[in-house]
């Protein structure tokens, strides 16, 4: 057995240089703080803080240029995509990713998601969905499972009122410009770890030029929910994976893309 | 007077071309913009204005520059603001429904201070209106497009010589005063050729210490326009506000034609300026003394100057492809001075020479020394109405 001295500890959990240090305006237990973490974590491993453009989308997504020590652009609801394809378009070096809630990415942005998709663009894709407009105060989302209740469906999302959550992942992995599409969680630490595996191999189809790439995130909206963070985990654990099965959707390192780099 | 005196002097559209090309309106304002320097092209297929994305779909390929045809006039004017954000040279080109709906961005990048050129090739509305060219979209250029408390240079073309010099005039100013700026065409600008003499303009690039360039050896840098402490808004509306009023005092132009002797001074953009200047000449070939005051820039508009000019003369006729929109800000500028008269046609229709003649008569006849003019008259003018305004 070997013995350690505190000269020879080792911290081995750290905040991410890319990660800025100050409090946020997340609620408690919202899932935001771990994804920006983990993305966090990403681009430092991968060195692509001092090449990135971000793209803040609106929601409670906004601030990410308060929170992540990376260039970022601030878009209209919904345009992220769009916007992001600008900037990657003028700056082929630039590494560029959105970072975009379940309104602003399934409903209000659904052009946007689908033509960049389509395009091909190289961009990746963090699509942070927890069924309900946060921001706003709780309003029923494109992606809300039925039956669950929001301000705006306050006695449970019904098909025949509101139609049926849209399962938009699985939709943008029909199209052959996508590369890379997947849905993890930060339900649990061990999806939290498999989540950041699928930004890694997200990030990498971007920068190998295979296409268009999105993870999407399952996450927790406690305040919105009216439900403690912990049940809130648990309800994405246990419920929210029926409607959004977790797991890799799309791996094709040889997407049909538009704008793919010679040779 | 104010303004730019020697554009009274020597009107550039009058300027006889010497090696004269025939271009058309819309392929000159695209390749004016190219020459210019333009980095990055997104539209959307919109008539009376996709020559200019043909041209570019071509053309920019061909430079290694960036074209992308979007999936909406919301998608190309986000990507605009996208590439505009890392520093690049930016156009996107629309027709008024497209306009509107690049109304959300234009907010947006005049609330994060991008610089961006947006050429706008009018047609007939509301609605789907038409295809026709048309002026009403004037409100929506100057006074308006998207939520919130700004302006935007709006500068109009009345030739295609103009319209290329205007082209990179606008890259200039945007990155200058780091604003959208529009081209305010109509589909006769945009639509017909003319010969012009190819000659192009480059604007030298500015360093831009505000670029999206990634965060290597520098802070981050973050383009935005939410701020939501109150006190932090106002303080950055107020420095935008500062900015406007340095734009309103320092980039307002206008093209004076026969005004020396000019007893009617015909007021006119674009288009109907030119049916106004042929309208000019047939009025004083009937020894009706009228000359023309052209704003190029609608906003700023030449109020100072137009006022200047007005003074002493014997009445003022507003010629528009529109209800009345820009006559809204002659009012303004002449500020109840004395009469205002008003010759408008709609729909894709464009006024005749014979018609601005007739309403330059009228103006002439209600303004006699024995004939005063009564401010809630109409004039019938054929089959259409002039408003006598005060």
């Amino acid at each position: 057995m070997t013995t350690s001295t505190p000269d020879s500890r080792r911290r081995i959990y750290t905040r991410p240089q890319t990660l800025v240090d100050r409090s946020t305006h997340f609620c408690p237990g919202c899932g935001h703080g771990i994804i920006h973490r983990v993305v966090a974590e990403q681009l430092d491993e991968m060195h692509l803080t001092p090449r990135t453009v971000g793209v803040a989308s609106v929601g409670c997504s906004v601030f990410l240029y308060d929170y992540l020590a990376v260039d970022v652009v601030e878009s209209p609801h919904g345009r992220a995509p769009a916007v992001a394809t600008g900037v990657r378009r003028v700056r082929p070096d630039a590494f560029v990713f959105t970072y975009q809630g379940d309104g602003d990415l399934a409903a209000i942005g659904t052009a946007e998601i689908v033509h960049a998709a389509a395009r091909g663009e190289q961009i990746s894709v963090i699509f942070v969905n927890n069924g309900i407009y946060g921001m706003t105060g709780g309003q029923l989302a494109p992606t809300t499972p039925l039956g669950e209740r929001t301000s705006s469906s306050p006695t449970g999302r019904d098909a025949r009122q509101a139609g049926y959550p849209i399962p938009i992942t699985e939709m943008l992995a029909l199209l052959p410009g996508v590369a890379y599409a997947a849905r993890g969680s930060i339900a649990d630490p061990a999806w939290i770890g498999k989540t950041k595996a699928m930004l890694k191999r997200a990030f990498e189809a971007q920068l190998a030029g295979e296409g268009f790439s999105i993870v999407e995130i399952l996450s927790t909206c406690p305040v919105g929910w009216g439900l403690t963070p912990v049940e809130s985990m648990e309800h994405v654990a246990r419920d929210v994976v029926q409607t959004y099965p977790l797991g890799v959707l799309k791996d094709r390192p040889q997407a049909r893309t538009a704008n793919a780099p010679e040779g | 007077m104010t303004g730019s005196p020697e554009l009274l002097a020597a009107p550039t559209p009058l300027a006889q071309p010497i090696h004269p090309v025939l271009m058309k309106g819309n392929e000159a304002m695209a390749e004016a913009a190219i020459q210019a320097g333009c980095d990055a092209y997104f539209g959307y297929p919109i008539t009376p204005q996709a020559e200019i994305l043909e041209w570019m779909a071509r053309r920019m390929p061909e430079l290694g520059r960036t074209f992308v045809q979007a999936e909406s006039e919301l998608g190309a004017i986000n990507m605009a603001l996208g590439a505009a954000s890392t520093g690049a040279r930016v156009l996107v080109s629309s027709s008024g429904p497209g306009i509107s709906l690049m109304a959300e961005a234009m907010s947006y990048m005049a609330g994060s201070e991008l610089p961006m050129v947006l050429i706008n090739v009018m047609r007939g509305g509301p609605g789907l209106g038409s295809i026709g060219p048309a002026q009403s979209d004037y409100f929506q250029a100057t006074k308006g497009h998207g939520h919130g408390d700004y302006r935007v240079p709006v500068l109009a073309p009345a030739s295609i010589a103009e319209a290329m010099a205007l082209v990179a005039d606008a890259f200039e100013l945007a990155e200058r005063y780091r604003t959208p700026v529009m081209i305010l065409a109509d589909g006769v600008i945009g639509q017909m050729m003319e010969p012009v003499d190819p000659t192009y303009r480059t604007p030298p690039r500015r360093s831009a210490d505000w670029a999206l360039t990634g965060a290597d050896d520098r802070p981050p840098r973050a383009v935005r326009s939410l701020q939501l402490q109150p006190e932090a808004l106002e303080a950055h509306g107020r420095r935008l506000q500062a900015k406007f009023a340095t734009i309103a005092e320092c980039e307002v132009r206008w093209a004076g034609e026969q005004l020396e002797d000019a007893e009617i001074v015909i007021v006119a953009y674009g288009t109907s300026a030119r049916v106004a200047r042929t309208a000019i000449e047939r009025a004083r070939e009937d020894g009706l003394r009228v000359g023309l005051f052209r704003p190029i820039t609608l906003w700023p508009f030449p109020s100072a100057a137009l006022s200047a000019v007005a003074a002493d003369r014997r009445a003022i006729l507003v010629v528009e492809m529109s209800s009345g929109q820009m006559l809204e800000d002659v009012r303004l500028a002449i500020d109840g001075g004395f009469p205002i008269f008003f010759h408008g046609r709609t729909g894709g229709m464009v006024p005749t020479p014979g018609d601005v003649v007739e309403a330059a008569r009228q103006a002439w006849a209600a303004t006699g020394p024995d004939d005063e003019p009564d401010p809630l008259s109409l004039i019938e003018l054929g089959e259409r109405s002039s408003v006598v305004t005060r």
